[in-house]
């Protein structure tokens, strides 16, 4: 993670901080070490950088201006929202501007009859659900992140959150995005109807983590708020138990809004935290929820507890009311910071798993504990494979650190290798960027280069993300598994 | 079954030798979408077959080549389904076809469209090159997403070898309600139903007519029967009225008239075009069979907010799909030519540049 940070060339910050001003007011365009210092990290801290220019654009013309000035001067932009992403995708560069979108943050409609939202990219993910809510609608992704990550950065994205399952990814709501490409030219992806004619570029553009346009709007689709929703907490003795009641639920037809599953280690951690009354003699808990109208709400609780039974659980619980609801749920969400007050550093991986290999994984993680002598509690999303390991590790010990790397790669191959995948809502950003050319064949790599040519030819926006170069493939190929089929089988790993 | 996909690719790769065109071909249910048919046929039904299907993972991996009903079948067996309802337009539909056709049926303002629910794909390029992107799991953000381009590119970027697609169970309870409104007072009440938590897993308005189907749990159907109000279909011709709907072989979709499918905010008010109109989706989706210009119907969507597609029928050279704004075209034409650099793959089927 330490690399030798490259320095910026004051001549050319000059040029581009001169060529900026001229459309952009004196507190649009940041350049001295003490303004730009804020914006040296996202959430994925290990990696920082100081960006050579940031620039706070307040309208469209504006963030078009920048780009056109970016793509004449032929200076990387990236892209940034609140900076709470997790794989270091918007890592500045020294030789970059860092276009923020701080000063574009205003719900521009909400319509309650259509159900959609007009926000500009950054606007924090709850407030548009705050907006929707006299309605009775709400904005369903819901990332941990929530109160702080903007829909800009979530369509960068593809953000996720505890009710995807039932409710779907960003992708999946919504609707339209405009913006720029980087040669300054408006673009709209999808529209504010189901569908858009020609190819599904909203689909592209999702998850593209700002690598091939720069987002300026986005219409959001609103749902109805469930009149009711309840939520089981289910304690197991054994993990392979849980995850196997994971299965039963979907097995008897039954969807659940949220379907989570926290190891003993996370919720002793998050208890001291947050109190959110978790039991903590299991060895695993199951957070399942339903939510709609009320008959229905009772109608699934008693089948999911029925269920539940059936597959072992020792006790549990169902929220009487929404107080309670909230804080089983507060825990959840509270449980990257509570563990990170029982470690000095923590690292989350993001991988995704198909569910019946959640014992295999577990024990896999588990004798990496072991081998790498890391504590690593478990937080999943386990009604759809997404796993949140947590190594806890002191970032001042480099031997930790390094440990904690090796551990964490191990791991994610181990997703590819039982046919998941790295990332399954935190992004590729930097912080993947190696295990990228295990989980793809070099001429699939290049389909996504041709893809980031096909927006972006001179490949300016949000350069070395997500998509490794060849030379960087080549660099860590000395160990390459590929579709969980080893390149040389005949070698002893893991 | 390799073997089939090896001549598949080895099929492509001799016409980009060439620079000549193949026309993809399932079941050839639906010849009679999209722009125009170019070139030697590609039969992909020799590559057919259930790859893997655990109904707990909620997820079936399934060849392209495989017949849709096929594979129906199977889920049903498990009590599972394709939630958003793909047409067939015909005996034969394969699953390859119904994604790149991207069609989606009644249920899709409910339960999303086909893209919602693809997960990954394995296609072959226009190079013959074999790519796999996204996979089996419901959230994946490793690279691009290829995989969803696919739904409805007409396979235009790759011919869909394999897919795999999210599954969701059977709506234990199916209510179909019926009510007698004009199209204006229609359009209000379903959008004013969606605001609500409402069950309503579809829709459909003509001449009069709005039946509006639930789904769900046994209590939520009763109790959103109860709110309402209208009159209960009986079971069996409810069963017959949706499927009816999905394939056009409801009575509306009869005849020799153009048929155009306009797909607008679903709130737009009645759009006052010529000819009889058939509304779904909440208002989303409205057919239209008329024999107005092309351009009255596309101005007509496009002031909406929406699109116009000239779906079946009618003189194909005013372009069946809606021109694209210029700077979206251009990356089509790019990532075409990334995809497919000699123009293999289903050439002029989306447009005729394309």
């Amino acid at each position: 993670m330490n690399v030798a940070a490259p320095k910026i060339d004051f001549l050319r910050q000059a040029e581009v901080v001169g060529r900026l001003k001229a459309r952009l007011p004196e507190s649009g365009v940041l350049f001295q070490t003490e303004d730009t210092r804020p914006y040296e990290c996202d959430g994925l801290s290990a990696y920082r950088q100081l960006p050579m220019v940031v620039a706070l654009p307040a309208n469209d013309e504006e963030v078009q201006f920048v780009l056109r000035t970016c793509n004449e001067l032929k200076v990387p932009v990236i892209a940034r929202g609140a900076g709470t992403g997790l794989s270091g995708g918007a890592l500045p560069s020294a030789e970059g501007v860092l276009l923020a979108t701080a000063k574009l943050m205003r719900i521009l409609a909400v319509d309650p009859v259509a159900r959609i939202a007009r926000v500009q990219p950054g606007v924090r993910n709850l407030a548009i659900t705050e907006a929707a809510t006299p309605y009775g609608l709400y904005y369903a992704p819901d990332p941990s992140s929530q109160i702080a990550c903007t829909i800009g950065g979530n369509v960068a994205e593809n953000a996720g959150g505890v009710h995807c399952l039932k409710y779907g990814l960003t992708v999946n709501n919504v609707m339209r995005v405009r913006g720029f490409t980087i040669e300054g030219e408006p673009v709209e992806f999808g529209t504010e109807a189901l569908d858009a004619p020609g190819l599904d570029l909203a689909a592209l553009v999702t998850g593209s983590e700002g690598m091939l346009a720069v987002t300026t709007e986005v219409t959001v689709k609103l749902v109805p708020r469930p009149e009711r929703a309840r939520v089981i907490m289910a304690s197991f003795d054994d993990v392979e138990k849980a995850g196997d009641a994971v299965a039963a639920i979907i097995a008897a037809g039954l969807i659940p809004a949220g379907l989570e599953m926290m190891d003993q280690p996370a919720t002793r951690a998050v208890e001291e935290f947050v109190h959110a009354g978790y039991d903590l003699d299991a060895k695993v808990i199951l957070l399942c929820e339903s939510d709609g109208t009320p008959e229905e709400v009772e109608e699934e609780i008693t089948r999911t507890k029925a269920v539940l039974e059936r597959a072992g659980a020792t006790a549990m619980r169902v929220s009487r009311d929404e107080p309670e609801r909230l804080k089983f749920w507060a825990g959840r969400k509270a449980a990257f910071p509570a563990v990170g007050r029982i470690s000095p550093d923590y690292y989350c991986m993001d991988g995704t798993i198909p569910r019946k290999r959640l014992g295999e994984i577990l024990n896999f993680i588990a004798a990496m504990e072991k081998k790498y002598r890391l504590r690593c509690p478990n937080v999943f999303h386990a009604g759809d494979g997404n796993l949140h390991p947590l190594i806890l590790f002191d970032a001042n010990d480099p031997d930790e650190l390094h440990r904690t790397e090796q551990f964490a790669s191990e791991v994610l191959r181990k997703c590819i290798e039982v046919g998941g995948t790295v990332t399954g809502e935190h992004g590729v950003g930097i912080e993947k960027i190696n295990e990228m050319c295990v989980q793809f064949s070099p001429a699939e790599l290049e389909a996504f280069r041709g893809v980031k040519r096909a927006f972006d030819p001179a490949g300016l926006l949000n350069p070395a993300k997500n998509i490794p170069t060849l030379h960087r493939c080549a660099e860590f190929g000395r160990m390459h598994v590929h579709a969980g089929k080893l390149s040389h089988p005949e070698l002893p790993r893991f | 079954m390799p073997d089939a996909l090896t001549s598949l690719a080895e099929a492509i790769r001799a016409a980009a030798a060439d620079g000549r065109p193949l026309r993809i071909r399932g079941g050839g249910t639906k010849d009679f979408y999209g722009q125009s048919l170019d070139g030697e046929i590609l039969d992909t039904r020799g590559y057919a077959g259930i790859v893997a299907y655990d109904p707990t993972e909620l997820v079936v991996t399934v060849r392209g080549g495989t017949p849709l009903a096929d594979l129906e079948a199977a889920l049903r067996e498990k009590r599972q389904m394709l939630a958003f309802e793909p047409p067939h337009f015909g005996a034969g539909a394969t699953v390859g076809g119904a994604v790149a056709a991207g069609l989606s049926g009644p249920r899709r303002a409910a339960a999303g469209a086909v893209r919602d629910f693809v997960l990954g794909v394995r296609l072959l390029d226009g190079r013959g090159q074999d790519l796999t992107f996204g996979g089996q799991v419901m959230k994946n953000v490793a690279g691009y997403d290829v995989s969803r381009v696919m739904a409805g590119a007409l396979g235009t970027l790759g011919v869909v070898v394999e897919v795999s697609l999210k599954v969701l169970p059977v709506p234990v309870t199916e209510a179909t309600l019926k009510f007698e409104m004009p199209e204006d007072k229609a359009l209000e009440a379903v959008n004013r139903w969606a605001g609500r938590p409402l069950p309503i897993s579809a829709t459909a308005y003509t001449d009069g007519d709005l039946g509006v189907r639930l789904s769900g749990a046994a209590a939520a159907v009763r109790a959103a029967q109860e709110k309402l109000g209208g009159t209960l279909v009986e079971a069996e011709p409810a069963a017959r009225f949706w499927p009816g709907i999905r394939e056009h072989s409801d009575p509306f979709f009869a005849g020799a008239e153009p048929l155009w499918r306009l797909s607008v905010p679903s709130a737009t008010p009645p759009l006052g075009l010529e000819g009889r109109s058939f509304i779904e989706w909440g208002g989303a989706l409205r057919w239209i069979k008329s024999h107005a210009e092309a351009r009255t119907v596309r101005d007509a969507a496009a002031r909406a907010g929406g699109h116009a597609t000239l779906f079946r029928g009618g003189d194909k050279s005013v372009g069946v799909f809606h021109p694209l704004a210029p700077a979206v075209a251009t990356i089509h034409r790019r990532l075409k030519a990334e995809f497919d650099p000699r123009g293999v793959l289903n050439r002029g089927r989306m447009y005729p540049d394309f």
